[in-house]
């Protein structure tokens, strides 16, 4: 079987969207999806993730991070990795739910677009291990915001649900207010850690070369740090009540990702590469 | 009548008989103990179970004949100074996968008042380790309700008959579960002494909540309550001051206004940041200003709110009804099929077959 990146990144798909499906029929029916098939659904869709970006990465000779198909597609692969890491551990109920619905979402609208997926040249990173490094893990810091941003919703559905006082149906299947608040705050400590620790190591390289580096691209990164790290401070010294804590990362989540578009856009326009599709 | 052996349940419950019967029915343990002697393998009573509950009194055997049920209910009767036609006009008689399957129903807990409550499981788990004890369970009753055990967890487990708390108290300790996710080192305030307040105080405590302080206008009332509860009393003139030292306050008082302003609240609130605060009002008027439900993190149920979920929770069991009966008649006629061999085997006097 001679698959493409693209096909196994459509098989990974296929898994997410199965185990959103499988959670939203038993949610459907009242009742709770079983942990372990949503467990098994993420980790296959993962696998064949990984699959596809190792392809691809072979084809990129480095990690695929060139364009907005493959950022999405590291985001996705980034939340569905650290759900494996963390859901079992904390047994929050409904996470690998919404996780599957998320990198459903991005593997799949990413997929949709093939305008995303434009060609750039190999070696965008230039052989440097420390850049590559660096945007890998600043990557992976956003796939800890979409987690971020899932728990933050559920938090915003569990008080919505208490303040209602409709708390039946599939409210019930939702973690305890402060279950949620515990693990968004310790997302939102990871995730300014890994941005943290991404600028720096990219500062490492860029700051004896100004020159190389993307005004556009660097200005929106280190908004997204400073507005995480704001937000963090702000809850640490109980400004920022738990609510609005998770209204802030929603809304800073979705800019981040919005902002992907235009930062990759303003590069600086580079020769195709031969094709973006490995045979 | 017939002479064939017979698994049976003769009885009466909440179902069949008014209060002012069921009062009647109880045995007490001497009693229980009389009709055990009289009713014998030798009165051709082979092996026989009660299931002895305020809402029920049912006799679950093994008998030689049908004759021998009829026998058993005289006996009863006589025991209990009861009209034999009063308690026919109200027993519920049943044989075969028929008694297997009310069995089942009662211990999944579909026949109960409050269907899909608990504590009934636990009631026919006590009949049957006191027909042990007595020497009445013998290979029939030993397979049927260890079989029926297993498969009232499955009816629970398999449907939402179980689902949702039903009781104020229970509604209470859920809530409180959704905003804290455990009550381990959950600190409870009661104010006041009412019954509702109390019961749900122990309801918490029985979650593992704790540590709990009583307060209530009256010194003397709060220390006798606290010390039932193994809890600690708190002056009423400082109650607003340590709100913010709980986390769940729960409001009984008979007070004629509310005892807790919004104002107080939002001190509390102030005083405890980023930490939620569950207000359980059980009391008429309320003790809670109802404005105090608009504070960021805070959480204010009062009685309808909690009578309300329960309902829906009731409803929502019923709605379950039918499945689970569903299951009940396939396992009962499931179990019947073994059970009976077991009875013709006992009645030509061979060895019963092994268990599957």
């Amino acid at each position: 079987m001679n698959l493409t990146d693209r096909n196994w990144l459509w098989l990974a798909a296929a898994c997410y969207l199965t185990g959103f499906a499988l959670g939203t029929v038993a949610l459907l029916q009242g009742r709770r999806h079983s942990r372990a098939a949503m467990l098994i659904t993420l980790a296959a869709g993962y696998a064949f993730q990984c699959f596809g970006l190792y392809v691809r990465g072979l084809a990129v000779k480095g990690c695929p991070l060139g364009n907005t198909f493959e950022i999405f597609q590291f985001t996705a692969w980034s939340a569905a990795s650290l759900y494996l890491v963390i859901g079992p551990t904390f047994r929050l109920s409904l996470l690998g739910y919404f996780t599957a619905m998320l990198s459903a979402v991005l593997t799949l609208v990413s997929l949709a677009f093939p305008a995303w997926d434009q060609p750039y040249k190999s070696g965008v990173f230039g052989g440097n291990p420390w850049i590559e490094f660096h945007a890998a893990i600043a990557l992976f810091s956003y796939g800890v915001f979409a987690l971020l941003a899932l728990t933050s919703g559920m938090f915003l559905l569990r008080n919505y649900s208490l303040k209602s006082k409709r708390v039946g149906g599939w409210f019930s299947f939702l973690p305890s207010i402060r279950d949620l608040d515990h693990i968004s705050v310790r997302l939102l400590i990871a995730g300014v850690t890994l941005l943290t620790a991404a600028l720096a190591v990219g500062a490492v390289y860029w700051l004896p070369h100004p020159e190389t580096v993307n005004t556009a691209k660097l200005l929106t990164t280190v908004s997204v740090w400073l507005a995480y790290t704001v937000a963090l401070a702000l809850r640490w010294r109980s400004v920022l009540p738990a609510r609005r804590l998770a209204w802030a990362c929603l809304g800073l989540f979705a800019a981040a990702l919005l902002s992907l578009a235009p930062v990759n856009a303003s590069r600086n326009p580079t020769p195709p590469r031969a094709a973006a599709s490995t045979p | 009548m017939s002479g064939q052996p017979t698994l049976f349940v003769l009885g009466a419950s909440h179902r069949t008989a008014p209060l002012a019967l069921r009062e009647k029915l109880a045995l007490t343990p001497e009693k229980a103990a009389a009709l055990h002697a009289r009713m014998g393998p030798a009165a051709g009573l082979r092996e026989l179970a009660v299931l002895n509950t305020c809402n029920r009194l049912e006799f679950y055997g093994v008998a030689a004949s049908a004759e021998v049920v009829v026998q058993l209910e005289r006996e009863y009767c006589a025991l209990q100074d009861l009209a034999v036609a009063e308690f026919a006009a109200a027993r519920r008689h049943a044989a075969g996968s028929d008694a297997i399957a009310h069995l089942l129903s009662v211990a999944a807990g579909l026949d109960s008042q409050m269907v899909g409550e608990n504590e009934i499981f636990g009631q026919v788990k006590d009949a049957y380790a006191d027909a042990q004890a007595r020497g009445g369970a013998g290979p029939v009753l030993h397979r049927v309700f260890q079989k029926v055990f297993q498969h009232a967890k499955h009816v629970r487990t398999h449907t939402a008959v179980a689902e949702g708390q039903v009781s104020i108290a229970g509604v209470a300790v859920g809530l409180a579960l959704s905003i804290y996710g455990k009550l381990e080192g959950v600190r409870v305030l009661l104010l006041g002494t009412g019954d509702i307040g109390e019961k749900t105080a122990r309801a918490f405590q029985s979650r593992g909540a704790g540590p709990l302080t009583v307060a209530n206008r009256t010194a003397e009332r709060a220390m006798a309550l606290a010390a039932e509860l193994g809890a600690s009393a708190l002056p009423w003139e400082l109650v607003a001051s340590r709100l913010a030292d709980h986390d769940i306050v729960v409001g009984s008082t008979s007070a004629p206004h509310a005892v807790v302003s919004s104002a107080q609240a939002a001190a509390a609130m102030r005083a405890r940041p980023g930490q939620p605060l569950f207000f359980i009002d059980l009391a008429l008027p309320r003790d809670i200003e109802p404005e105090t439900a608009k504070l960021e993190n805070v959480f204010l149920y009062n009685l309808d709110d909690l009578a309300k979920i329960a309902e829906e929770n009731r409803v929502a069991r019923e709605a379950e009804v039918g499945q689970a009966r569903a299951i009940v008649a396939e396992k009962a006629a499931q179990l019947w099929r073994q059970i009976e061999p077991r009875l013709t085997a006992d009645r030509s006097g061979a060895p019963p077959p092994a268990a599957r």
